[in-house]
């Protein structure tokens, strides 16, 4: 290889490292004062691309001057920071307190949200961008053709490194956010009002967010999908720099960068596994980051209120089992369409169940659980299509796969917590879904495999749904026992205070890598008996969406109950199923109502039930 | 007695299913020292953190400077006039000395000589040297002048004090007690939360003992110093 080759690599892995840097500082600064995960900070991004790319060629039309570009760049990022008033003005606000988990949850629901008004907005197509006036041509370094806007871009970051240097350290807002950062209680007790600290902050870190996306517009196209894609790397370059620490995000993206850079010549098909691991090795080296902190016990997020009390069924919940396990059971008797639906039904509560199981009763907070149900999926998928084999061992293999995949990636994910251990499962089921995306040859790619049915005594609609109802019955009938035998109980005493349980001889990390590898299981037997009802398989069965889809089945159940997490599976899917045809907007839809469930109804759907029994009793 | 800086009445308060405060009463009068004494767990930390806001009162009043502060945000009740230092300092560490101050400064009332870094250097000369020092980086006695001078900065017309003996070495006590008496002669109330009896009768005119969540007695400090048997029924453990 040539030394000016190299040299071009290293370039470009500074220049993406430079964009990198921008999108993730705006992250970290807004999570070290609101102590709260943006998802929607993606969208910020994706923003700031469409604005641009509408922006911009308009500038043009009056002079093709460079400084007409990057003021049209400035005023994107400027509007974008007002959408980030707008967010914490509007929703943040309300949801300082509640649990993590609930947070994250709303702010993906601004991500479906803006996904839908990004569609309405702009429409479907990619709009390509204006390339930058005075930076079109390409410079030679050595040998080698190198674009001059990518130099550009390396000197970006360092720039946006430095202005914020000085605003963190010259002005009193940006020594009101870094004190924020540390104790944002102690700050509102020296007579800082938070709310306009916070909304400072969000106009901030939105605009560096829609700035990242702005400077994108020469190189790629404003497309629907950058905000997700964007969110995952700018998530990874926050945790491995260390969560709330803008030094730490640059260093983390200039690492991140380079080994894009190198790591595509190396393992061309595997560079995003590269930069999950990483962040897996950093995270087990350095739980907090490259320069982050142990969070103080103060101003902390607490966890949700889990399972407390597990008690056997009263009368009315025997009946209302029976009267569920009927339901299921006569399905057949209406049309085939009500068996689909309720096949779906009995699979993702399963699915609810094993992760109310980690959350409710383990206070791991898994923001991955569809990397489980969809490596089940692929497994039992796998073996049917490449392997000839039958129906019946694939769906013995899928909780073993599901369970194994969970037991290595549990490993490093038990040694965590909070938010650290969120961002992690997350990392994990993205590192899962790109191994399935990437490797085409084995597991089909984008498109994914068909073909994958049932044995023929199965065959039949009515036949898989009685099939399916068995399995899934028994093993939440078994997970349920789990939860209430002393296995449970510990993995409750570890959420509850994980220091006391160690000190009185409780193994808590053991404790809680079996409970997350159970989960694991029976989340891979649901993504079996999934695929089967399908005959396909595809990667959105390990994407984010269905993570969240199954934390929203678990909130609208609650989290508290036991079971309640069966009848938010039902009611999310029948909801979902139902509305999904009927409108275009679906993501604006759902979006408002994981929101609406955030807000109002945050002990789900089982809350509600016993405070509707507590009121008649 | 004149209108007091603060009063305080039926305050109740707690921790989830835990209630620890039943109906505290106590008033802190203008330019007056008050010590609030009590054993570990008597609710001392609680009531200042329930006056301050911090722990949103379950019921009660709390009146400062003339106004009801119960149920109100902190830095709403800071605006007020309150000063408050935390028992376990809660100074920001990853700032320095110049720039912990900063965070605290709020302008100061008309017609009162607002307090200001060099000033506040003056009254701990320690600081001064150490200003642009990482607060992280000092020990437990300057971390505590720290605080005292950052809450200072927002020109408070009271104080609340958190234990601010508790685990310092006896010089360094010496040199808070010092620093109480001259916020005292500045003309700012304090209300000090104290288990050390020499510590309080220092530099408090008065003292209050709370126990199991209320105010069981309250005297002049002389009279606590002098009378063993409130002590031993009290304060002795």
């Amino acid at each position: 290889m040539e030394w000016s080759f190299l040299l071009v690599q290293a370039l470009s892995g500074l220049a993406s490292a430079s964009s990198l840097f921008v999108i993730a500082s705006g992250l970290t600064i807004v999570f070290g004062v609101t102590r709260i995960v943006n998802f929607a900070h993606g969208s910020f991004y994706m923003l700031g691309a469409y604005v641009a790319v509408t922006l911009v060629p308009w500038l043009l039309e009056f002079d093709r001057s460079p400084w007409l570009f990057f003021a049209g760049v400035l005023v994107s990022a400027v509007v974008v920071g007002l959408f980030g008033v707008l967010m914490e003005v509007t929703l943040l606000r309300r949801i300082y307190r509640v649990p993590e988990l609930f947070q994250l949850l709303a702010t993906f629901g601004v991500v479906l949200i803006v996904q839908d008004l990004v569609l309405l907005a702009w429409g479907p197509v990619d709009i390509p961008g204006p390339r930058a006036p005075g930076l079109r041509h390409g410079v030679y370094i050595l040998d080698q053709r190198f674009p001059a806007y990518e130099l550009f871009l390396i000197f970006v970051g360092p720039a946006v490194l430095a202005l914020l240097w000085l605003l963190m350290h010259r002005t009193r807002f940006g020594v009101l956010i870094r004190a924020a950062t540390q104790d944002r209680e102690m700050v509102g007790a020296l007579g800082v009002n938070q709310a306009m600290l916070f909304t400072g902050t969000l106009f901030l870190g939105a605009a560096l967010a829609g700035l990242g996306g702005a400077l994108q517009i020469p190189r790629v196209s404003a497309n629907p999908q950058m905000d997700l894609s964007v969110i995952t790397e700018a998530f990874v370059v926050t945790v491995i720099g260390g969560m709330g620490s803008v030094p730490g995000a640059f260093l983390a993206a200039l690492l991140i960068g380079q080994l894009q850079a190198f790591g595509v010549l190396v393992f061309p098909k595997i560079t995003l596994v590269l930069v999950f691991l990483l962040m897996a090795a950093v995270l087990v080296v350095k739980p907090w980051g490259l320069l982050g902190r142990p969070e103080a016990a103060a101003g902390r997020a607490v966890l949700p209120e889990g399972i407390l009390d597990p008690r056997p069924l009263d009368l009315a919940g025997k009946l209302l089992a029976a009267v569920a396990l009927l339901g299921v059971l006569a399905l057949p008797l209406l049309d085939a369409y009500a068996v689909k639906v309720g096949t779906e039904v009995l699979v993702l509560a399963l699915a609810a169940f094993s992760l109310n199981f980690l959350v409710g009763n383990g206070g791991i907070v898994s923001f991955g659980h569809a990397a489980y149900f969809g490596l089940g999926a692929y497994g039992a998928g796998l073996l049917v299509t490449r392997a000839g084999l039958p129906m019946e061992p694939a769906l013995v293999a899928a909780p073993i796969v599901g369970g194994a995949s969970a037991a290595l990636f549990g490993f490093f994910v038990v040694r965590l917590s909070g938010i650290y251990l969120a961002m992690l499962t997350l990392a994990f089921a993205q590192i899962a879904y790109a191994v399935v995306f990437q490797w085409v040859e084995v597991t089909g790619g984008d498109n994914g495999l068909v073909g994958v049915w049932p044995s023929a005594w199965a065959a039949s609609r009515e036949a898989y749904h009685y099939l399916t109802a068995a399995v899934t019955v028994a093993a939440i009938v078994f997970l349920r026992r789990v939860i209430h035998a002393p296995f449970g109980a510990t993995l409750r005493a570890a959420r509850d205070s994980a220091q006391r349980a160690d000190a009185i001889g409780v193994d808590v990390r053991m404790h809680r890598w079996l409970g997350f590898t159970l989960a694991g299981a029976a989340a891979g037997l649901a993504g079996g008996l999934y695929a089967f009802s399908k005959g396909s398989i595809d990667p959105t069965l390990l994407g984010i969406p269905l993570s969240v889809d199954f934390l929203s089945m678990i909130l609208l159940g609650g989290i508290q109950s036991v079971l309640g997490s069966i009848a938010g599976a039902a009611a999310f899917h029948a909801v979902k199923d139902f509305f999904m045809p009927l409108t275009d907007h679906w993501r604006l839809f759902l979006g408002l109502s994981i929101i609406a469930m955030v807000l109002i109804f945050p002990r789900g759907l089982a809350g509600a039930w016993a405070s509707l029994r507590g009121r008649a009793a | 007695m004149a209108d007091p800086v603060l009063q305080v009445a039926g305050l109740r308060a707690g921790y989830g299913p835990a209630e620890v405060l039943f109906g505290v009463e106590l008033h802190l009068a203008r330019g007056e020292v008050a010590a609030l004494m009590g054993r570990n767990g008597a609710g001392k930390s609680t009531t200042l953190k329930a006056i301050m806001g911090l722990l949103p009162p379950r019921g009660g009043s709390v009146r400062f400077a003339g106004q009801e502060i119960a149920g109100q945000a902190p830095y709403r009740i800071a605006r007020l006039g309150l000063g408050y230092v935390p028992e376990d300092r809660r100074i920001f560490t990853d700032l320095t000395v110049t720039e912990n101050l900063e965070v605290g400064r709020r302008a100061a009332p008309p017609g009162r000589a607002p307090w200001t870094p060099e000033r506040l250097f003056e009254f701990f000369p320690n600081l001064a040297e150490m200003r642009h020092r990482r607060a992280g980086a000092m020990s437990g006695g300057e971390q505590q002048m720290l605080t005292i001078a950052r809450s200072l900065m927002g020109n408070p017309e009271a104080v609340l004090l958190d234990e601010p003996s508790e685990g310092l070495a006896p010089v360094i006590v010496e040199q808070m007690a010092e620093a109480v008496l001259r916020m005292k002669a500045e003309g700012i109330a304090v209300l000090v939360s104290e288990q050390n009896l020499d510590f309080a009768g220092a530099v408090a005119d008065r003292a209050l003992i709370l126990e199991k969540g209320s105010v069981r007695w309250q005297g002049s400090i002389a009279t606590l110093e002098a009378d063993e048997d409130v002590r031993r029924a009290h304060l002795t453990v």
